[in-house]
């Protein structure tokens, strides 16, 4: 029962906040606080329960619920936690009492309403992170759109309507693809096995034709293609965290580009692995072209946030290589990097945030000095522009290096390109620091340093990601669950390929050491 | 007429009693309430009888009528509907007319005509539900007399509607030439029936008519200014209950002609996709939501078709589902909008709507509800609809059909959203007082209880059935089409 209840409560929470909001002005944000804090900590207990069993796994799942729903179609409320649904639960929650703090005096009008959004953002992301049942999925994925769009067209920034109706479009269209994805794969298990179902485990061992899996994947490559962003389809991405308020910008980099990475790993190699193996060299080589360009675009950018905005496309770049190497490293290597881009960007976000509220101002040619005034919000920046980077210490390091290794380990030259990835964002993250903080001050600013509430924030955030860089390995263990309960998942889905044979094979356990560079049929090009 | 056959006709005879009744009160003596009441125990009383008259099984009526679950159900869901369209009424008319009661009459009509229609295995008899339900939409179309944009609707409507159903009647007699029934399942019995080319050249030419009543293009030009220029509830009434008994009375049609072998399929499809495309396209650049919503009929008419190209009985469960939330949506839509509007005109220009959700929350949420269900968002009755249909089509293998419906759903999400943002625009400060289009941004006149009643059931449906469609769906399962 505690898996609904992880959505429920913050469904109730939100619905709660907005009520609150008629009888008292401010007390949606107490409300949704407090509905955040108590969830985290049932989240932390359950995870620090669960490290026990993380080395013996009695099945791919640490918690699972199932209920019927809609017999007529074979739907059910199927929900199961791994370590990867849990690992990015958490950081959903964390990121959620980031978002509420940081907004606490950004938001002036309508809170309850506000709160009750950005409750039922994280209460779909959190159902995206543990449906089971591909109907129930697309159900949290499509609930997750409304109340970002909310958020983004009445608090949000000059051009928010346009930027909102930009983002929703384009998502919507995408997840229509994959609906119909979702539905050919059910017609297709149920007219070879007679049993017409939407779960997520059974329809692992579907048999189908190589064109039809292939056109299937396309299906859900699209939405997650438009989610992650991979590069051609970002346009909606800069438009939307630029015009989106500091909260909504917190939660679209640091979660929602998230579901498409989930998605990815969860649904689309495991069901398909023949046909994501035929594009697994395109994507990587698509991945590869993220880093760069997003890196080399914000460099170019006026805009501090859409600067941070084109870093996060840049970051997505990693995680997509790393997800169509499919071994070990490369796996844990983009849940790292999926967690401390999280952090890290949300918490470029938040001070772009403050420093907009403070300077009224985002274009980067208004700023500079800003250090001799606000030297504590430019240490912060300073140390998540190093995170953003890759600095070894903090959290991003580890997971860009473990995809690299685990890219190394399969296609040496797409590691080397990528590991220039390092240059060019350091190139845009000491580009922003300097702008911002370095040099001159020319327009004469004079700016009060951050709030005890915003130092909290800001500190709370800098412990998790130097926590990360220096004791990964709790976040290691968790995530090492996950990628052993997915290779026994798609196990399950490559026994049941009708064509040569040829699958993303994923590494076995015993493979996993660094002293084994062979690999068998890993994406050969 | 034996017992049977009576128990049978039941739903029909109390409409037709409730017609009477409302008639011999105004000639006593004329209350508002009374009428509505008469209306909604009449329309109630059909629904509640129509699963006792379909327990029988198919069962024939004179060679004109069958009663079986199929019709029954669109006889429960026509009924259904007209309750809620009474009760929006109630509180259009009661301060915009000195003379709301014929309104409830004309209303019942329609309403008796539409179950004649859905109930019709003749084309005698579907003739005349059909045209019991347009002339009841004529007179509801203009009730507002010194409305002049009102009776320029009905006047278009009438000859409009006139000319189709001389289509419909001309394909009827080509039909019957050849066949030499006017009995749908004459359609199928024969050899001549199923090879001839007058039967084909009928059934087009009656597709012609239908397709009229159904605003599908290219006979749609009359939809956005018929619904712009009626009143709200008679706008809702068109929008909903007559096209969904004429499209049952389609379905009925097709299945006794073999459901849609080679060139009428080709019409068909022809006619889904030029529906889809023009209804969305055409709603993009519109600013008034009357407008707006005449499209986005035009295009979800175009995605059920995509389902009656499907085999049956899929291709009926999935109509009767979508036509339930597409009743749903439509209506909560107009009777917030009646409900929005001032007494001189109806509430038009998306600007009218600005900042709804502060000033009237419920309202606007009523509104929002029932816009995310057209969209087809999920946890609305409209997604899980729009997902059968997808699913429907899939299975029958109708990829590109498919393929359009989901480009067309994206394609709509512009308006749909268009009518959000304005819902939910902060407000503007101290608002304008002048008030060139007749409506009153600042109105806080409190929703009677018939309105805020019928508009919270219609939300709590919407809901219900985009969470959990379990029920309908087991109900859905056990209509069929009977034997004629």
């Amino acid at each position: 029962m505690i898996l609904p209840w992880l959505i429920l409560s913050l469904i109730i929470g939100g619905s709660l906040a907005w009520g609150a909001g008629r009888w008292r002005r401010d007390a949606p944000r107490w409300i949704s606080l407090a509905t955040l804090v108590l969830h985290l900590a049932a989240l932390l207990a359950l995870w620090w329960h669960y490290l026990g069993q993380l080395e013996s796994p009695q099945g791919p799942w640490l918690a699972e619920f199932s209920a019927a729903w809609i017999p007529q179609f074979g739907i059910r409320f199927h929900f199961g936690m791994d370590g990867l649904s849990l690992l990015l639960i958490v950081l959903a929650n964390f990121l959620g009492i980031m978002a509420v703090a940081a907004s606490w005096k950004e938001i002036q009008s309508n809170l309850g309403f506000f709160h009750f959004n950005l409750l039922w953002i994280l209460a779909a992301l959190v159902g995206v992170f543990l449906a089971l049942d591909l109907f129930l999925f697309y159900v949290f994925w499509e609930l997750m759109l409304v109340p970002l769009y909310f958020l983004i067209a009445i608090w949000g920034h000059e051009n928010r309507v346009y930027a909102a109706i930009k983002f929703f479009i384009f998502t919507q269209a995408s997840s229509l693809l994959m609906l119909l994805a979702i539905l050919g794969l059910y017609f297709v298990h149920g007219t070879s096995t007679g049993h017409y179902t939407f779960d997520y485990e059974e329809l692992l061992v579907t048999a189908m034709s190589p064109t039809t899996a292939f056109w299937l994947m396309m299906g859900f490559f699209a939405a997650m293609a438009v989610k992650l962003p991979v590069v051609p389809f970002h346009t909606w991405l800069p438009d939307a965290h630029t015009e989106a308020p500091t909260a909504g910008s917190v939660d679209l980099a640091g979660l929602v580009l998230k579901v498409g990475a989930y998605g990815l790993i969860r649904f689309l190699v495991p069901l398909f692995p023949a046909a994501a193996m035929k594009i697994a060299l395109p994507a990587m080589l698509l991945g590869v072209f993220g880093i760069l360009y997003g890196a080399v675009v914000a460099f170019g950018q006026t805009d501090l946030k859409r600067l941070v905005a084109y870093t996060s496309i840049s970051h997505m770049g990693f995680v997509l290589l790393g997800i169509f190497t499919w071994n070990d490293l490369a796996l844990q290597g983009t849940i790292v990097v999926m967690i401390t881009h999280g952090i890290s960007t949300g918490a470029l976000f938040i001070l772009v945030g403050d420093l907009q509220e403070r300077l009224g101002t985002r274009q980067l040619d208004h700023m500079g000095g800003l250090w001799s005034t606000t030297p504590r919000l430019g240490g912060a920046t300073m140390i998540f522009a190093m995170a953003s980077l890759g600095l070894p210490g903090l959290g991003n390091f580890v997971g860009e290096f473990l995809i690299l290794v685990g890219v190394y380990q399969t296609h040496p030259a797409i590691a080397s390109v990528a590991v220039l990835g390092f240059i060019v964002s350091a190139a845009y993250s000491l580009k922003m620091v300097q702008r911002v903080f370095f040099g001159p001050n020319h327009s004469g600013w004079k700016l009060p340093d951050s709030t005890p509430r915003e130092s909290i924030v800001l500190a709370g955030m800098t412990a998790v990601i130097v926590w990360l860089g220096l004791f990964p390995q709790t976040v290691l263990r968790t995530s090492n669950h996950a990628v052993t309960s997915l290779q026994v998942l798609s196990a399950r889905g490559e026994e049941h390929v009708t064509d040569s044979g040829d699958t993303l094979a994923p590494a076995r356990n015993e493979d996993l050491a660094v002293n084994s560079p062979r690999r068998p049929s890993g994406g050969v090009p | 007429m034996n017992l049977s056959t009576l128990v049978a006709l039941l739903p029909h005879l109390s409409i037709a009693i409730a017609i009477l009744a409302v008639t011999m009160m105004l000639t006593v003596k004329r209350n508002h309430v009374v009428a509505v009441v008469l209306t909604i125990v009449g329309l109630l009383a059909a629904a509640a009888l129509a699963p006792l008259a379909a327990r029988e099984g198919p069962h024939a009526v004179t060679a004109l009528l069958v009663v079986d679950s199929y019709s029954e159900f669109f006889i429960g869901l026509v009924s259904l509907s007209g309750v809620a369209l009474a009760l929006l009424a109630y509180d259009y008319w009661k301060t915009r007319t000195a003379n709301p009661e014929e309104y409830y009459i004309l209303l019942l009509l329609a309403t008796l005509g539409t179950t004649v229609l859905v109930s019709s295995t003749h084309f005698a008899s579907a003739f005349l539900g059909l045209e019991i339900l347009s002339v009841s939409l004529y007179g509801m179309i203009a009730y507002r007399r010194q409305e002049p944009l009102g009776v320029e609707a009905a006047l278009k409507y009438l000859i409009l509607a006139g000319a189709s159903s001389a289509f419909l009647l001309f394909g009827m007699a080509l039909i019957y030439s050849q066949v030499g029934s006017m009995q749908f399942s004459a359609l199928s019995a024969t050899e001549e029936a199923t090879v001839s080319h007058m039967v084909e050249a009928g059934l087009a030419l009656m597709l012609v008519g239908i397709g009229f009543k159904l605003a599908l293009v290219p006979f749609h030009f009359w939809t956005p200014d018929v619904y712009q220029g009626a009143s709200a509830p008679a706008a809702a009434f068109i929008a909903t209950v007559s096209k969904g008994a004429v499209l049952a009375f389609l379905i009925r049609l097709f299945a006794a002609t073999g459901f849609m072998s080679g060139s009428i399929r080709t019409v068909v499809t022809l006619l889904a996709i030029t529906s889809m495309f023009a209804g969305n396209f055409l709603a993009l650049r519109q600013h008034r939501v009357k407008r707006i919503l005449a499209y986005s009929s035009i295009a979800h008419m175009g995605y059920l078709l995509v389902a009656l190209l499907a085999e049956p009985p899929a291709a009926e469960r999935t109509v009767a589902f979508y036509l339930v939330a597409y009743f749903v949506s439509m209506t909560a839509a107009f009777g917030a909008l009646g409900a929005v509007s001032s007494n001189r005109k109806d509430a038009d220009f998306l600007h009218d709507f600005r900042g709804l959700v502060w000033r009237r929350p419920g309202l606007a949420a009523v509104i929002s509800g029932a816009v995310f269900s057209l969209a087809g968002i999920p946890l609305t009755a409209g997604f899980f609809a729009k997902f059968q249909i997808l699913a429907t089509g899939i299975n029958a293998d109708l990829r590109l059909l498919v393929l359009i419906l989901v480009v067309n759903s994206a394609i709509g999400l512009y308006y749909y959203l268009r009518m959000i943002v304005a819902m939910y625009e902060p407000e503007p400060g101290p608002v304008r007082n002048s008030d060139p289009t007749g409506t009153s941004p600042n109105a806080v006149a409190r929703l009677s209880l018939a309105s805020g009643v019928a508009l919270s059931a219609l939300s709590f449906i919407l809901v219900w059935l985009g969470v959990y469609p379990g029920p309908l769906l087991s109900l859905l399962q056990t209509i069929a089409i009977g034997a004629g």
